[in-house]
């Protein structure tokens, strides 16, 4: 039965949660195949998660394999494939706790960076399993700054064969996923060397275990890199290669290729491979950033509503938490930008397939558009979201911080997307580069992408609100949005010129505005994503109130980011400072309207039980039954702790001074 | 030896710095001799091969549970064959053994045995004090309950007064009032002080501490009408058996209710204590600690952080030239410095609260109780600010040090989660800012009403001055120095002033507009947490700059000046809203402050390996290959993966289980 403080909370939505449901799916008939998909997952007792909190580093690998290896027959059985629309359902299904996904990039990147021949040898071998692929490019000594990579494959014209080699210890290749333990192939990085002549990091596939017994090859050093805050499941590797000879043949050759003589030859444009780096960084913003964030908001919010503590009015029940405004302002701008980051990843998805379509015509024009974008909102959205699932853990008081919650896992795991695919700092400074070049041209009158085109238009003057109603004008904090970020974006470009017309060079006058350039990029998507989210609900129905809610989420987003910038804000009197009590007022006063609807809001994310794998967040509500019932699962309860008989025995009975 | 292996950035670094670290250690150890003292004390633990032992990243739960057990007893052991009493001594000593992480001892030792010091009987203290002294009796403190924590009032456990028989009869009706999270209580404590409502002659009396008896002493087996275990994984605490307690019909003897103020007699007559407030000094002691933990444990991370920074080389700052330093990059010191200030401000707000408390507590002693609301809502605030701060800040060192970071090798993943709790225990951190908010709100009422008020809060007497003298705020604005410590101080009093003035104002308006008291106050909350945070960041500022008066050496004042600058000046940017709006600062001072947090980020950098060195923490205490004093990082880093438990066979067993057979089917 459904505890009554969750149950009463479902009785007074405004708005329909199936419709809204539908919307973030787009469309009923992809809910209900997602449904269909996920059904079929977890009604399959293999991909349990039910012990995943008790397990061990070696069991959590051990089940990840077998889910890997079942889950072949099981999309066989069920006619499921891997371009199929079920697919992404299937991963989240399965919250990512499965082996061998960089076997799909390992084959994903011999699709794309090798020629015909090479995708007609490895690419079956691969569908079948024949042999294991990972995909390694970090080292122990460089990440992001891929130039500096130190692995080298030296050609050897006498016997046509690549000579691979690890030189020091930092050029060891680090973190790939799968290659610890499983892979038995890796698409490896390195620095093609032709007669002494270094011609800049290359792909090339190595096999690095045995395919009879597994057993590493000779040359090869390779092992599990031990145990991180999270991806317990996955067997993060190194390698090291010491004289590891590979025939000609594997270094893919699409782009590039060493002739037998050695003579290098570049063919066809590399800019698609960037178009590929573009695409994962915005492909992984929905499922480990957006899901994440939506499934730490719906175990905060509905435990939010069950726990009961202290009272607001004497002689009284206890209050729920989520009454309490100070609770409310944790979470619910948490769950107003997930929402807002659920229609900027729909967004992205547009402009990257309309992008797509133009790169198949040849036209590499938008490129660079896309490389911004992609760098600054992956950045953005996982800085957001990795701190609002904290603020969610936090928010839950002690209970958070037992496994059993399920917030400590998918805290530890969101936060590792602010570095995998290009570390956050890094990457905003290269939405910044873009901004500031655009701002440039702008400025000279020269055309700009059409995202950018604001920068251009710069209105004068100062925001026009009278009274707090206005702030819930989009007109009125979308401009605002837009003042600010012109504001970060020029009064940069300027610094930048007057430190280089005083005599500084560009490199040390860069270095100097990083900090405020990091600022100005993040001011940037931060108003593209309102800017998203006001036009996304104009065009929703207004039926079945969604568009009022949605509506309210997006003021509240909108507010909440003008409240916790006061400062920027206010900095050149566009918003004054009895404006901005006028926000803080609005502000606080969505969060009462918004708290009618909380539990209906996360309710229209729709994660099973199953899949959300919390104590605390069922939809049942039954929070401390299921605490309870679930500690006494623990290992540490069902065996006798050794720890009683050697140390605790002889401590109680005052034996311990003969040790 | 070392120096010949020193990783030469390092070595580089720390001849280039402008002062000698072991005089910050000497005043971070509160004198040299103190220092001299603790590092005599951790090179007897860690010389001790007893105390050795695997790496703990490579051990399961239990295995770390009983490797902690093993550590505890033996330090009980040495502890009292050392001779060491004396409470910092012993701190350091535990702290060395189990390298700044808890273990199950803990509220055995921190609570358990001074509960029964404060609160028991002589009676009580002949039967249970030696025995628990000598751990025959190993205690722990079951406070808080499922469904409550911070509210004391809510907790649902009964002590029911039977007087045919004499006994408590102890209960937990319903699920929500199993004691849940106590240390030490899942499967180490054989006795535990059980908080719980007190029933008699039917009347309920409120919360009271009462000694109950858990497990079969010899066999360990959980007593008749106990249900007892541990409440299963957790996000750290790994060596913790935090643990959960279900009592039926449990009876205990009269006497083991604790009654040195209480009391319930044979016939079950009730007896007052005398004060309430008594036990506030407990709770404002554990709170002090935990921002001295905040300082620890941030510096801790800093320290990590920023060595690893100066050894990491990546990409290019100019063009054709080596890949330099990442500390080089003005992103990563704009990361990493303001957390090391941070860090600095909290070590001597932690002496501060440590040595006011024990001053306070010798007033409290001869009766004088009247500072104790302004400790109690000072540590309240300061345990709430440092402990957030710190939290995030240990999160920002580990980011900074991208992917290693998120290696259990860093040793960063280890501090947070050993420290982010500490927001929510010993009173949840919203919960504590609004008790603050009550303190300034009252101070701020009292001085409308023309009473003057004392102490850190003496601020407010200068609000009822300012509305005789309208020109006072606006003149204000110019006489900010922002290269002044003392004159900053001034800018944050003004803004604690302003949003404590505002809180108060707003509540004021929902009262007029409500009916309920608790409405209003709700409605306020987050003016009120704001206006609390203020007060604390002035508080902070306020002590690093009277720090720096004390220290006589010029370089360090130095170097401490510009730290306590970058600490003002980047709170001052970061909250440039909270200034903007109060007219306290002008837009162009903020673009100044902006700019002097820039070069102070410049002018720190070649004092940061030598600021993080004088924290002196011994690389056994720090637990991090990144954070190495020789700086040999990446060597340690294969070294330590080789040791990973998925590396135990050159063939994962999974192989021959799922992936061959897979293979050969397909």
């Amino acid at each position: 039965s459904v505890n009554p403080d969750l149950a009463s909370e479902r009785l007074t939505a405004s708005f329909n949660v199936e419709k809204l449901t539908a919307q973030l799916d787009g469309g009923a008939e992809h809910t209900r195949m997602r449904r269909a998909v996920v059904e079929a997952i977890e009604c399959d007792p293999v991909f349990s998660r039910e012990n995943e909190y008790f397990q061990s580093q070696n069991e959590r690998y051990e089940a990840a394999v077998r889910k890997a290896v079942y889950l072949q027959k099981k999309m066989y059985k069920m006619g499921w494939t891997e371009n199929g629309p079920e697919y992404k359902y299937i991963y989240r299904a399965l919250s990512g706790d499965v082996a061998l996904l960089l076997h799909r990039i390992f084959m994903r990147s011999i699709s794309v960076l090798g020629s015909d021949k090479q995708i007609a040898k490895w690419i079956p071998l691969a569908t079948q399993y024949q042999l294991i692929g990972s995909y390694a490019q970090t080292e122990l000594g460089h990440g992001t700054y891929l130039q500096g990579l130190e692995t080298t494959a030296v050609f050897d014209i006498t016997t046509q064969e690549f000579i691979l080699n690890t030189p020091k210890i930092s050029a060891m290749k680090w973190w790939p996923g799968d290659m610890g333990r499983s892979a038995t192939h890796s698409v490896v990085f390195a620095q093609l060397y032709i007669q002494g002549k270094c011609y800049g990091v290359h792909p090339f596939i190595v096999q690095i275990r045995s395919l009879q017994d597994h057993s590493l090859c000779p040359g090869i050093i390779a092992g599990d890199i031990g145990p991180k805050m999270n991806f317990e499941h996955v067997d993060n590797g190194y390698l090291m290669l010491q004289n590891v000879r590979i025939p000609r043949e594997n270094m893919l050759n699409k782009f590039c290729e060493v002739q037998p003589d050695g003579t290098y030859i570049r063919q066809g444009s590399q800019k698609i491979n960037y178009f590929t780096m573009t695409t994962v960084r915005i492909s992984l913003i929905s499922d480990e950033v957006i899901i994440p964030l939506m499934k730490a908001c719906t175990i905060a919010i509905r435990y939010s509503v069950v726990r009961r503590q202290s009272k607001l009015k004497p002689g009284e029940q206890e209050a729920k938490i989520l009454d309490y405004q100070t609770q409310q302002e944790k979470l619910l701008p948490q769950l107003a930008a997930a929402y807002a980051f659920h229609f900027i990843n729909d967004y992205l998805q547009e402009l990257f397939d309309r992008g797509y379509r133009e790169i198949q015509r040849k036209n590499f024009d938008t490129l660079p558009e896309l490389h911004a974008f992609s760098s600054g909102f992956k950045a953005m959205v996982t800085q957001y979201s990795t701190s609002a699932v904290e603020t969610c853990l936090r928010a839950c008081g002690g209970h958070g911080y037992s496994l059993l919650s399920g917030l400590p896992s998918l805290y530890t795991k969101i936060l590792a997307s602010c570095i995998y695919e290009g570390e956050n700092t890094i990457l905003l400074l290269q939405t910044a580069r873009f901004l500031i070049k655009c701002f440039m041209a702008a400025s000279a009158g020269q055309p700009v992408p059409p995202s950018v085109t604001y920068l251009a238009a710069v209105k004068p003057g100062n925001c026009p609100a009278k009274n707090k109603l206005d702030f819930l004008s989009p007109d009125i904090y979308t401009e605002a949005y837009q003042h600010i970020a012109v504001r970060l974006i020029s009064s940069r470009a300027a610094e930048l010129q007057d430190l280089i017309q005083s005599g500084v060079k560009k490199h040390d006058a860069w270095n100097q505005c990083t900090v405020q350039l990091v600022q100005a990029a993040k001011a940037h998507c931060h108003y593209i994503t309102v800017k998203n989210f006001t036009e996304t609900v104009e065009k929703l129905e207004t039926k079945a109130g969604i568009q009022k809610i949605m509506k309210h989420l997006c003021d509240l987003f909108a507010l909440h980011g003008i409240f916790s910038n006061a400062g920027v804000f206010l900095h050149d009197g566009y918003i004054s400072g009895a404006q901005m009590d006028m926000v803080t007022a609005s502000y606080l006063d969505l969060l009462a309207i918004i708290r009618k609807d909380a539990v209906p809001l996360v309710d229209a994310f729709d994660f099973t039980d199953k899949n959300l794998n919390s104590a605390l967040g069922s939809y049942d509500g039954q929070v401390y039954q299921r605490l309870y019932e679930w500690a006494q699962k623990s290992p540490t309860n069902k065996q006798m702790s050794p720890a009683y008989e050697k140390y605790l025995k002889p401590l109680l009975h005052n034996t311990l001074s003969k040790l | 030896a070392a120096m010949v292996t020193m990783n030469a950035d390092l070595r580089r670094e720390r001849a280039a710095a402008t002062f000698q670290p072991e005089l910050v250690t000497h005043i971070l150890d509160g004198g040299a001799e103190r220092t001299r003292r603790r590092k005599e004390i951790e090179a007897l633990v860690i010389n001790d091969p007893d105390f050795q032992h695997e790496d703990l990243n490579f051990l399961s739960r239990s295995q770390r549970y009983e490797q902690a057990i093993r550590k505890s007893s033996l330090m009980v052991m040495k502890l009292r064959e050392y001779g060491i009493a004396d409470p910092d001594e012993i701190y350091w000593f535990k702290s060395f053994v189990h390298r700044g992480r808890p273990e199950p001892l803990d509220l055995h030792l921190g609570m358990f045995l001074p509960t029964l010091l404060t609160q028991a009987t002589p009676e009580q203290q002949d039967r249970f004090f030696m025995p628990a002294w000598n751990l025959e009796i190993i205690g722990t403190y079951a406070q808080t309950e499922m469904g409550h924590g911070t509210h004391l009032r809510g907790l649902e456990t009964t002590a029911t007064y039977d007087p045919a028989t004499q006994e408590f009869i102890l209960n937990s009706p319903t699920v929500t009032s199993i004691k849940w999270w106590p240390g030490g209580l899942g499967k180490t404590s054989n006795h535990a002080i059980v908080l719980a409502q007190l029933y008699t002659q039917g009347q309920c009396k409120g919360l009271h501490a009462f000694i109950v008896p858990i497990r079969q002493l010899g066999t360990h087996e959980p007593l008749p009408g106990i249900t007892v275990g541990d409440i299963g994984p957790k996000f750290g605490y790994d060596e913790m058996d935090n643990g959960y307690l279900k009592m039926d019909n449990f009876r205990i003897p009269r006497e083991n209710m604790l009654m040195k103020y209480a009391q319930v007699e044979p016939d079950g007559t009730y007896v007052k204590p005398l004060s309430d407030k008594l036990t506030y000094g407990t709770m404002v002691f554990i709170r002090s600690l935990i921002v001295g933990d905040s300082a620890r444990s941030l510096s801790r991370a800093c320290t990590i952080a920023i060595r690893y920074s100066a050894v990491r080389h990546q990409s290019e700052l100019k063009p054709g030239e080596p890949e330099p330093q990442i500390l080089d990059y003005q992103t990563q010191q704009y990361k990493l410095f303001p957390l090391l200030a941070t860090a600095y401000a909290f070590h001597f707000v932690g002496a501060y609260i440590k040595d006011t408390y024990h001053r306070i507590s010798g007033d409290i002693n001869e009766g004088d109780l009247s500072e104790l609301p302004e400790l109690h809502a000072l540590t309240a605030g300061l345990k709430a600010f440092t402990s957030w701060t710190a939290n995030a800040g240990i999160e920002e060192c580990r980011m900074a040090c991208g992917g290693h970071g998120y290696s259990r090798c860093s040793g960063i993943p280890d501090i947070y989660v050993t420290f982010t709790p500490s927001c929510t225990y010993e009173g949840e951190n919203t919960v504590m800012m609004l008790q603050t908010a009550r303190f300034l709100v009252k101070s701020y009422t009292q001085v409308n009403s023309g009473q003057r008020v004392t102490g850190m809060v003496s601020y407010l007497n200068d609000l009822s001055r300012q509305r005789i003298q309208p020109q006072h705020v606006a003149a204000r604005t110019v006489t900010v120095r922002i290269n002044d410590p003392v004159s900053l101080v001034e800018a944050y009093k003004a803004r604690a002033a302003r949003l404590v003035e505002a809180a108060a104002k707003n509540l004021q308006a929902e009262l007029n507009h409500r009916k309920s008291k608790e409405d209003a106050w709700n409605r306020t909350s987050v003016d009120l947490v704001r206006a609390s945070e203020a007060h604390c960041h002035y508080v902070i500022v306020k002590l690093f700059t009277a720090k720096l008066s004390e220290i006589s050496n010029a370089a360090v004042r130095a170097v401490l000046t510009d730290l306590c600058l970058l600490y003002a000046l980047y709170g001052i940017s970061k909250n440039a809203g909270d200034f903007l709006q109060a007219s306290i600062l002008t837009d162009t001072q903020i673009t100044q402050v902006n700019q002097h947090v820039k070069e102070l980020l410049a002018i720190i950098r070649p004092n940061a390996i030598a600021l993080v060195d004088s924290f002196d923490f011994h690389d056994v205490h720090l637990g991090s290959v990144l954070g190495r004093y020789d700086g040999n990082i990446y060597e340690n880093m294969f070294e330590w993966a080789k040791k990973s438990p998925l590396n135990k066979t050159e063939v994962h067993e999974s192989f021959h289980k799922h992936l061959k057979p897979m293979q050969a089917k397909l």
